[in-house]
């Protein structure tokens, strides 16, 4: 293995609380007097942002960093990308890095789209030699083409994210770092980002820093993870066991369990048999692509049951329902009874995305006709993963093709005559 | 996947102790950067403005003539015989450039903190970019005094006032100038960084300069004993020295240019040391 393109040793990053945000001369002046009088100084409030941070990323790898909120993500991004000092600690950088902590940074509204493509290409680090090289495909890539002399301000915020994305898209550093830019654009030019990025890693062989709250875009485009708690590195490995340590330490986390006793039902449901609790059997409320979806439902029944059934309504992150599904109405509860239902659906065959369901219990199907006991909107929430393909690549689920992946799709030469 | 250890040079980060001078290697790399804020400071002050560059012209101008109508009328101050206009127009031909290079440096990092900690490149391209970008509007206004001057000396052939051989020494005299304003507006944007009491100030230093500045009067109004500690202030040099140039008209001395240098270069260098050591870590703090 040749040497690493980064090595970062104990890196460390200390906040004090009272200096964050400018202060003013009087709180300044008055420090330096009690200092003056030998009294102790007036700011024990430090906070260690990053915490003897330590790795090592070879060329070409791509590489995602996880953690809460206030983990020290951010932080250790702007150290790597020069942003800010560290406390203590170094990191090596052996190749050109460009950051992408935004997109549009430096933009000027009163310029064209034009001028602007060649400004902020400077600003990220690019010669005017080479955003001119590279200008024609910056334009296709952004698609405004028509109007790249109109001045930005006039843009829609679409156009803006998009002309930024695609500068950015076409710096050449051997280190380029990721963070949350995709948080913006629609769905489709999300997956271009992605693409983007993908291409970047694999076709170039550049190393490429990945952060986002998008677990879903982190699972496809990494195969490393750090994952940050409290500036500390809690897990550096495979992304699938970083994701499930994250989950697993994480109690803030989309939960695996959901308690709903205590909701306010419709209709007065819930009387004669009410949903205490639904939870996933796994560590983590993700599935794989072509995983089935299963969950276990706590029902409490307050009367004599001789035929329940559970039926549960996929719902899109966007709010349309996916698909429903009921279960046969073989269930026995007696009065008084608690017991836990396994709910499987062998083959959801849904996109990759965020989803959640209704779940309902109830007698009788949609032919003999239905009596619902109890239902519960928005009872769990899961995320069904993308797939990995063979060759390394992901295979990206274009967002206007739906929400249901069919397999077994087939597409065979009729032999001529036989029709 | 074709992988090869990339042949740019190392860069290693860690935390500067003491004070350090300027990367000039970095702030050459980005010299297109640089040119292109200059650029940008330039076309997009006046966009959707009716009057454009225009406004380069008119702000002097105008100032121009309130000068003419409190100082010289009203007040009746000395313009050392000189035509009143042609005095202050050419006073404030430097003083200008002094006072918006110090504006625009002394606000670089707050004004662009956003950018900054999005970002990085060498910080001082910004400052280094005002610094350009008020020398377009000083030669758009330095052809202005001449076209003044010019009227003037077809009006009043029997005038004596004038450009002189020195006047090719006006670029030195401009470096010079643009040393002071850099060094003396990196020492404020450094404590506007952390004081903001300073982006108020600022304002206020720049006025009250101005009336310490032999700007509405000239040097020969203060007494002869005073003219050293007067030097004292950087700029009282190099805007005498802008009218002995351009009108052969002043007083100037080997001390009090000397004494002006020391100062220039005293304030250039500290600005630089204290900008570089604020700038690694100033996004932390606004």
């Amino acid at each position: 293995m040749s040497r690493p393109i980064i090595e970062v040793k104990g890196l460390s990053k200390r906040y004090l609380l009272g200096a964050i945000g400018a202060t003013s001369l009087r709180v300044e002046f008055q420090r330096l007097l009690s200092r003056l009088r030998g009294a102790p100084a007036a700011n024990p409030n430090e906070f260690w942002a990053l915490r003897d941070i330590s790795f090592d990323v070879q060329a070409g790898e791509v590489i995602g960093i996880i953690g809460r909120n206030g983990a020290g993500k951010s932080t250790l991004l702007k150290i790597l990308s020069r942003i800010t000092e560290p406390t203590s600690g170094t990191a090596i950088l052996r190749g050109r890095v460009a950051s992408l902590l935004e997109v549009g940074t430096g933009f000027h509204p009163e310029l064209s789209g034009r001028e602007n493509v060649y400004l902020n290409g400077a600003i990220l680090g690019m010669t005017k030699r080479e955003v001119r090289r590279k200008f024609d495909e910056i334009v296709a890539f952004s698609e405004v083409e028509r109007f790249i002399d109109t001045p930005v301000k006039h843009y829609s915020s679409g156009m803006y994210v998009r002309l930024a994305f695609a500068v950015a898209a076409h710096l050449e550093p051997e280190i380029l770092i990721v963070d949350e830019v995709l948080a913006v654009g629609d769905a489709a030019f999300q997956a271009k980002c992605i693409g983007k990025i993908q291409d970047v890693s694999h076709q170039k062989g550049r190393t490429v820093f990945f952060v986002s709250h998008n677990l879903a875009a982190v699972s496809q485009l990494t195969e490393r993870c750090l994952l940050l708690q409290s500036g500390r590195l809690a897990y550096a490995g495979p992304t699938e066991r970083a994701l499930e340590e994250y989950f697993v330490s994480d109690q803030s986390m989309p939960s695996t369990s959901f308690d709903v006793s205590e909701r306010p039902r419709e209709h007065s449901m819930g009387q004669t048999a009410r949903i205490l609790r639904l939870r996933f059997e796994k560590k983590t409320p993700q599935f794989g692509p072509d995983e089935p979806l299963s969950f276990i439902v706590r029902v409490r029944s307050n009367a004599d049951l001789t035929q329940l059934r559970t039926s549960l309504t996929v719902i899109s992150n966007e709010g349309a329902p996916v698909g429903s599904g009921f279960s046969a109405d073989t269930a026995r509860l007696r009065n008084g009874e608690t017991v836990d239902l396994r709910v499987q659906l062998p083959q959801p065959r849904l996109a990759p995305g965020h989803y959640h369901c209704d779940v309902s219990i109830g007698t009788g199907t949609p032919l003999t006709g239905l009596k619902e006991y109890d239902v519960v909107a928005k009872a769990i929430q899961f995320e069904v993963l993308a797939a990995r393909s063979t060759s390394g690549t992901i295979s990206q689920w274009q967002h206007n093709w739906g929400k249901t992946v069919y397999s077994g799709v087939t597409s065979e030469p009729i032999p001529p005559g036989a029709g | 996947m074709s992988t090869k250890v990339p042949s740019s040079p190392e860069v290693v980060i860690q935390a500067t102790r003491g004070f350090h001078l300027v990367a000039w290697r970095d702030i050459y790399a980005y010299r297109d950067l640089l040119w292109l804020l200059v650029w940008r400071d330039f076309v997009a002050r006046y966009k959707q403005t009716a009057l454009g560059p225009i406004w380069h012209i008119a702000q002097p101008l105008v100032t121009t003539v309130i000068f003419t109508v409190i100082f010289s009328h009203v007040a009746a101050l000395s313009t050392n015989d000189l035509p009143p206009t042609l005095f202050y127009l050419c006073g404030l031909l430097a003083w200008n450039y002094f006072s918006q290079t110090f504006t625009s440096t002394s606000s670089a990092l707050v004004a662009n903190a956003n950018l900054f900690g999005k970002v990085y490149f060498p910080r001082l391209v910004v400052p280094l970019a005002g610094v350009f970008s008020n020398f377009i509007s000083f030669l758009i206004q330095f052809v202005t005094f001449l076209v003044f001057l010019v009227l003037y000396r077809l009006g009043h052939p029997a005038a004596t006032c004038g450009l002189g051989w020195s006047a090719l020494l006006l670029p030195l005299l401009l470096v010079q100038l643009a040393c002071l304003s850099l060094g003396v507006g990196l020492w404020l944007a450094a404590l506007t960084a952390k004081f903001r009491d300073f982006a108020v100030l600022s304002g206020f230093i720049i006025q009250l300069w101005m009336y310490v500045t032999p700007v509405i009067y000239p040097l020969t109004q203060v007494p002869s004993q005073w003219r050293l500690v007067a030097a004292i202030n950087p700029v009282t040099v190099p805007v005498e020295c802008f009218r002995v140039m351009l009108l052969g008209n002043g007083y100037i001395s080997f001390h009090l240019f000397a004494v002006s240098i020391a100062a220039t270069v005293f304030a250039l260098f500290t600005g630089l040391l204290i900008f570089e050591r604020v700038e690694k870590t100033f996004v932390d703090i606004v």
